[in-house]
């Protein structure tokens, strides 16, 4: 005995060019972004074999002139993270669980608008109100804690240091990494918190038992989102910071460690032969940083989703 | 206060601070600091600093109130006003930078925010006068067609991973969608540039459409998790009553999907657009700066606004003052397109959303 095949829907014309153009929409992105990393590594392999005394600069090899600009990538946006976070973390928990419900909306609305911000109209803000206006406190800081290595003399007389520059990016990643915590700390199971309270807890208590321990990975894949936009960030770094090519931990000085975005932008627009290779080398390892930190975030926050049965 | 009888006093209210007290110790806070401050300002004759007072005041006012809440409630409630206390400044802390940003592009910009500033481009122009209109032309333009490329893709991805998405395609492309909103801007405007360098075989390459892709590489990501939240938005009834009167699924999205989502990708494409129209280092990289006219996309550099504000900034002739008076003018023409763009995007979701609850 043969059972009859169910029947299947007539696939028509209009079905299958509409699905096929929404898959190759989907595809071009894929491509799109193995594009980047294809013709990125391409214009840099130039880089990698040239001799290194045709380099700007004649560091002693590539590796050499990309050390300082990695680690001052690193200095500044981990500096930037350092200020961001709890300052973030505690706006996130004012909007969900502090100020009144009819007024929250409004003040994460006022939030976003710190992102809305065009990033060169920070650079001239960080340039022409915060440098001038940290300069006097830097001089005390050297003044009175030349002693500590972060402050170590002398001071720089324009203020265009690291820590300025980290200041600005940290008011930049404040919106990214509030939005996602706010989002965390919304999805706290009620019961939860409830329970907390029932018990007699402070608001605090509640929160530090109920709130804080459900978006702990939240706000860890938050702050790596944060840290992934100030290390891209370009022309803040690219107005504000005094470069040289140093590597120093030192806050407060005139000759900082300079970042790769801000090494790109300050030298491209001149660059020719094999410079512009290099600078695309140095865009490429920033690719590959970010790439890495932001899957590692988004995988994170994945997981999250699946198993907090908040939704 | 009115003496109380302490027959009547109610037991939960007890050993608390009354409610005003933290009003009253933080306005309390501020204004002493005010005072503090306008003494030294007028003592030592340079300018009040209403930031540092307002900042400084805030820090006291969270000492006071736990001092005060320790003694009169205890450590645990004082630890909660602490917290409480702590996460408001938070707050102020963020909305400082805000207040001083705005206020100081409006003092700044105001002056040349002119009729000349918006009908004279820079070409010949060493000195004062002069004006943005080949930079606001040029973002204009290369916004638009990032805008053409990103939308149709990016919606047409978002269907996708709506309607049709299942295994493992669809979860890459869900995946490294979210990982390029995460891509630096930079990094876009080298892909363009290394893009086009390598296919035109020329290493000095610059123009307007190359600033629209590495433009659209990331307004994409954003047009795609705008669009698809808001296609799942559409209650499935709606496809299924749809498909029980015997139209194909196709039209059924065309006809009955889009439609009751189009406010909503609207004002996800109108954001996406705000996002990308500041951005500048992809664009100083491959779209270039000049002082002219250019209304062709295709060829010869083409100025935009936020690099008109970084080159006015960054290459100040002898005037420096004027070429300054055009940067913060060019920022203040930046934040207004951003703010109106934000409004007009929220506007379009107020009042065009379906009204699906009853």
């Amino acid at each position: 005995m043969t059972t009859a095949p169910a029947p299947r829907a007539k696939l028509r014309l209009g079905d299958r060019i509409f699905s096929g153009s929404t898959v190759t929409a989907g595809v071009i992105i894929l491509v799109a972004l193995a594009a980047v990393a294809i013709f990125l590594i391409a214009q840099s392999i130039p880089a990698l074999t040239a001799d290194p005394a045709e380099l700007k600069g004649s560091p002693a090899s590539f590796w050499a002139y990309v050390a300082p600009l990695a680690f001052g990538t690193m200095w500044a946006a981990a500096l930037a993270l350092l200020m961001a976070l709890p300052i973030s973390i505690g706006i996130a928990l004012f909007i969900s669980h502090y100020a009144p419900r009819r007024v929250a909306q409004t003040l994460g609305y006022i939030i976003d608008l710190l992102a809305a911000v065009p990033s060169v109209v920070f650079g001239l803000w960080g340039i022409k109100v915060l440098a001038p206006a940290v300069t006097p406190l830097y001089g005390w800081l050297v003044d009175n804690l030349g002693w500590f290595p972060l402050f170590s003399p002398p001071v720089s007389g324009t203020g265009r240091t690291v820590l300025t520059v980290a200041i600005v990016l940290a008011v930049m990643i404040i919106p990214i990494i509030t939005a996602v915590t706010r989002e965390v700390f919304l999805q706290t199971p009620r019961l939860h918190e409830e329970a907390a309270l029932a018990l007699g807890a402070t608001r605090w208590e509640m929160i530090q038992m109920a709130v804080l321990p459900f978006g702990r990975p939240g706000m860890i894949s938050a702050a790596m989102l944060g840290l992934g936009r100030a290390l891209g960030e370009t022309m803040v770094v690219a107005m504000v910071l005094s470069p040289a090519l140093v590597i120093t931990f030192v806050l407060t000085s005139s000759s900082n460690s300079p970042t790769i975005a801000g090494n790109i932008a300050l030298n491209f627009p001149e660059a020719h032969g094999v410079d512009v290779n290099v600078l695309i080398a140095t865009g490429l390892i920033l690719f590959a940083i970010t790439f890495a930190i932001n899957s590692v975030a988004r995988i994170v926050i994945n997981r999250r989703k699946a198993f907090s049965g908040a939704n | 206060m009115r003496p109380v009888d302490s027959s009547t006093v109610n037991a939960l209210t007890t050993g608390r601070l009354p409610r005003w007290a933290p009003w009253v110790l933080l306005g309390g806070s501020w204004i002493v600091l005010c005072v503090v401050f306008g003494f030294v300002a007028a003592a030592s004759d340079s300018e009040f600093n209403i930031a540092a007072a307002l900042f400084l005041g805030t820090i006291l006012f969270d000492v006071l109130i736990f001092v005060v809440a320790y003694l009169v409630e205890g450590a645990r409630q004082a630890r909660d006003r602490l917290i409480t206390s702590l996460v408001a400044t938070a707050f102020i802390i963020a909305l400082l930078p805000l207040v001083s940003l705005i206020s100081t592009v409006l003092v700044n910009g105001l002056p040349r925010f002119d009729i000349q500033f918006f009908s004279e481009s820079m070409r010949n122009v060493v000195g004062e006068g002069g004006g943005a209109l080949h930079a606001i032309m040029g973002t204009l333009l290369i916004t638009l067609a990032a805008t053409l490329i990103s939308v149709p893709i990016g919606l047409l991805t978002a269907i996708y991973l709506v309607e049709y998405g299942r295994g493992s395609l669809a979860r890459a492309i869900t995946f490294l969608v979210d990982v390029m909103t995460g891509i630096p801007s930079i990094v876009a405007g080298l892909f363009a540039y290394a893009f086009f360098s390598l296919i035109l075989s020329d290493p000095g390459v610059r123009f307007g459409l190359g600033g629209s892709v590495a433009l659209s590489l990331l307004m994409i990501p954003v047009v795609v998790r705008s669009s698809e939240e808001m296609l799942k938005l559409v209650p499935n009834e709606l496809r299924e009553a749809s498909y029980a009167l015997g139209v194909p699924k196709w039209l059924t999205i065309l006809k009955i999907v889009i439609p009751t989502s189009i406010a909503g990708i609207t004002t996800g494409v109108t954001l996406a657009i705000s996002r990308v129209i500041g951005e500048t280092a992809p664009l100083l990289l491959i779209a270039g700066f000049t002082a002219s006219m250019n209304y062709n996309l295709f060829e010869e550099k083409m100025m935009s606004l936020p690099v008109f504000v970084y080159t006015q900034y960054a290459n100040p002739g002898t005037d420096v003052q004027s070429y300054l008076d055009r940067a913060w003018a060019g920022a203040l023409a930046l934040i207004v397109i951003v703010m109106v763009l934000n409004l007009v995007a929220r506007l379009i979701a107020k009042i065009f959303s379906p009204k699906l609850g009853r």
